[in-house]
């Protein structure tokens, strides 16, 4: 870690962010601060603006007002392809793979930022270009060794099974080097075991690679069992902020899921 | 197995067992044995086809493997098909199925050696099966090198259409922009002629500079695909295809206004400088560089943003640099194609890049199969042919392609070989 980054410990901070969708206020002040090596939950009811915040913080929307800053640099207004190389990776609800695209090639091109040949290498095969893509390729493979689908590498994406999927998209996130991840929903459509297997991979990722991770879900089981600290959204605000054992017990959270108790 | 052949028409009972035995003896030829193969029977062509041809009552050597002459003159059908089994089918089968032991381990050996050079020995063969091939007539010739251009424009276009999968329309303008630069280009340096006088270098100097003129073209391409990408940056499918058609159209008739050009009479008088080994070179460069190109990771973004570009940005690509290069490096091979076209024709008009020559861009490329080096080659390859074949129909040609088109689309919808790696490794290996 740098002198500056001492000075301002926290990874990913984002102060004040607000957005309107046209007049639909979609996210309202929202904070947020991310410790290096922190894993943080981002839970709340449909359409609450969980996806939003990872949209606005990744680039895919720009905020209507606030600052959002990677290790003290601003990321407002950078295009997302230069916030994700500056390392924030993603995964996505639906994955969002590339269907025409084999799982090697899957997380060979998440490391586009990453090459070092340029366009004239690609047209002539240059010998840079021949050793970055070896670099690249085994590089690659390691990852899809960490993720324990290496024996997919030759495969389309979407010729494999469900669970498959999600761990190349959690290869291709980690093959952009990130320093944070942020997960949306990764544990959408799965089976009850392929949750534990994903709560293991989630903690394998936070040791081995030791990134801070973000995370969007619906089962507050997995979340209790994963995170630090918990944000609870509704309609785009923050209702509550805590440990998962406080989130638990907090009534407003309560009322959120379950709607307001009756007095009799 | 191959010499029983001929065979198979007389005694109808074994057919059924012969044909899959031929089919398994022959898989043992590599790439090589079968360049092999069509030399010999090239050469055999070159040598008695003539006399052949004078014993079948046929009038001349059948130009495009009797087809044409046979619509032309159906009564003529057993003799044609008798001089392509006696002259391509016999000799190219036996010849590469009795070399395939020498072939075989000269392909061996040449696995050993780097690639470029067992590309340049097979490179060489399939010219000098062109050469020869060409040497019967002049008309052989042009359809040769018309098809090396279509392999280019096919490829080009399967950048943008395949690769990228934009439905882009504006090839035709991007192919009379090149064709008119270096037109130009050529025309005002190295040629006396009624648009711009005397030539200001000596002629004989100008195949030196015909690469020259060719670069140019695609630039000029390059540069107009620069126009349309700009504007289309923020639209996808249907509203890059509308773009790209009005471009089309632009370039169309902006050219047909320019009096400086020609104007709707068009531009003649080009040097003859398409020939056989400069467009054979050229369609190898271009084949070589564009495989380069789809096969890297840089190319293989295309793709990405083809299949999802919000998770293409997310994975650190630079989607809007990769759509600029994908659009600006299609329109310059073709450019590059139509700079080859304007110095073989000789004579360009606006009105020969419209709509028609769209249709036939679009048909190759969608016919021989989509992000796939080995299907715009083929496409271009047969769709040219069939085209060519079909002339004697006339106006009935233009029912009979869009129904192949259209049953390739219901049979394969993304095209014959679609979404297949050029491995030339795997296709110039030996068969063990």
């Amino acid at each position: 870690m740098n002198a500056a980054a001492q000075n301002n410990p926290a990874l990913l901070e984002v102060i004040e962010m607000t957005h309107f969708f046209g007049g639909l206020r979609a996210v309202h002040d929202y904070n947020l601060t991310l410790m290096p090596g922190q894993i943080r939950g981002l839970i709340g009811p449909n359409g609450a603006g969980k996806t939003t915040i990872f949209n606005l913080i990744t680039g895919i929307h720009t905020p209507t007002q606030g600052r959002i800053e990677l290790e003290g640099r601003s990321l407002v207004g950078l295009r997302p392809h230069q916030i994700a190389a500056s390392g924030l990776g993603r995964t996505f609800q639906n994955m969002l793979l590339w269907r025409h695209m084999t799982v090697l090639e899957h997380v060979k091109l998440a490391h586009y930022a990453q090459l070092k040949y340029g366009l004239a290498g690609a047209f002539f095969g240059s010998r840079l270009r021949y050793a970055e893509e070896q670099r690249v390729a085994d590089n690659s493979m390691r990852l899809l060794e960490t993720f324990d689908v290496a024996r997919f590498a030759d495969q389309i994406v979407t010729n494999l099974p469900y669970g498959v999927q999600r761990r190349v998209e959690m290869a291709r996130a980690m093959a952009t080097e990130p320093k944070v991840l942020f997960l949306d929903e990764p544990t959408a459509g799965m089976t009850p075991e392929e949750l534990v297997q994903m709560i293991g991979i989630i903690r394998k990722i936070h040791e081995e690679f030791k990134v801070a991770i973000l995370l969007i879900e619906h089962r507050l089981k997995f979340v209790m069992e994963l995170c630090e600290r918990i944000q609870t959204l509704v309609f785009g605000e923050v209702i509550a902020e805590g440990t998962p054992e406080e989130i638990k017990n907090n009534p407003d959270v309560i009322e959120a899921y379950l709607g307001k108790e009756e007095v009799a | 197995m191959a010499t029983q052949t001929p065979q198979t028409s007389t005694s109808e009972h074994v057919t059924a067992g012969l044909l899959p035995r031929i089919g398994r003896s022959l898989a043992v030829v590599p790439a090589l044995g079968w360049l092999v193969g069509v030399l010999c029977a090239v050469i055999i062509e070159y040598v008695i086809g003539d006399t052949l041809a004078v014993m079948l009552y046929l009038p001349k050597v059948p130009a495009l493997f009797g087809t044409t002459l046979v619509l032309k003159q159906p009564l003529l059908f057993p003799s044609a098909l008798l001089f392509v089994l006696l002259v391509y089918v016999l000799p190219i089968g036996v010849v590469a199925r009795l070399s395939a032991g020498w072939t075989n381990r000269a392909a061996v050996v040449l696995e050993r050696v780097p690639i470029w050079l067992s590309v340049l020995v097979h490179l060489g063969l399939l010219y000098a099966v062109l050469h020869v091939w060409t040497e019967a007539s002049d008309y052989r010739l042009q359809v040769a090198k018309l098809i090396m251009i279509a392999v280019m424009l096919t490829l080009s276009i399967n950048v943008i259409n395949g690769y990228m999968g934009e439905f882009s329309c504006s090839h035709p303008g991007f192919m009379a922009l090149g064709a008119y630069a270096s037109s130009v280009f050529t025309l005002l340096l190295f040629k006396q002629d009624r648009l711009f006088g005397a030539a200001l270098l000596p002629e004989s100097l100008g195949p030196y500079f015909f690469p020259i003129a060719l670069v140019i073209g695609g630039a000029a391409a390059a540069l107009g695909a620069l126009v349309v990408a700009i504007p289309s940056f923020r639209t996808r499918g249907d509203y890059l295809a509308i773009i790209s058609l009005a471009f089309m159209f632009i370039v169309k008739s902006a050219i047909e206004n320019i009096e400086p050009i020609g104007g709707p009479r068009g531009m003649g008088g080009q040097p003859q400088w398409s020939t056989l080994p400069a467009v054979f070179a050229g369609m190898a460069i271009c084949i070589w560089i564009i495989n380069n190109f789809v096969r890297s990771t840089m190319g293989k973004a295309l793709n990405a943003v083809r299949d999802n570009e919000i998770a293409a940005d997310a994975m650190t690509v630079n989607t809007r640099r990769t759509k600029m290069v994908a659009f600006m490096f299609g329109a310059f091979w073709a450019g590059v194609a139509g700079g080859f076209y304007a110095h073989e024709v000789r004579h360009v008009t606006p009105g020969s890049f419209g709509i028609q020559m769209l249709a036939e861009i679009l048909a190759m490329v969608y016919f021989g199969g989509l992000n796939s080096v080995v299907g715009s080659i083929v496409g271009a390859v047969s769709i040219s042919m069939i085209s060519e074949i079909l002339k004697p129909l006339q106006l009935y040609k233009w029912i009979i392609i869009p129904l192949i088109l259209i049953l390739v689309m219901i049979f394969r919808p993304t095209g014959l070989v679609a979404f297949r790696d050029f491995d030339i490794k795997r296709i110039l290996g030996a068969r063990r």
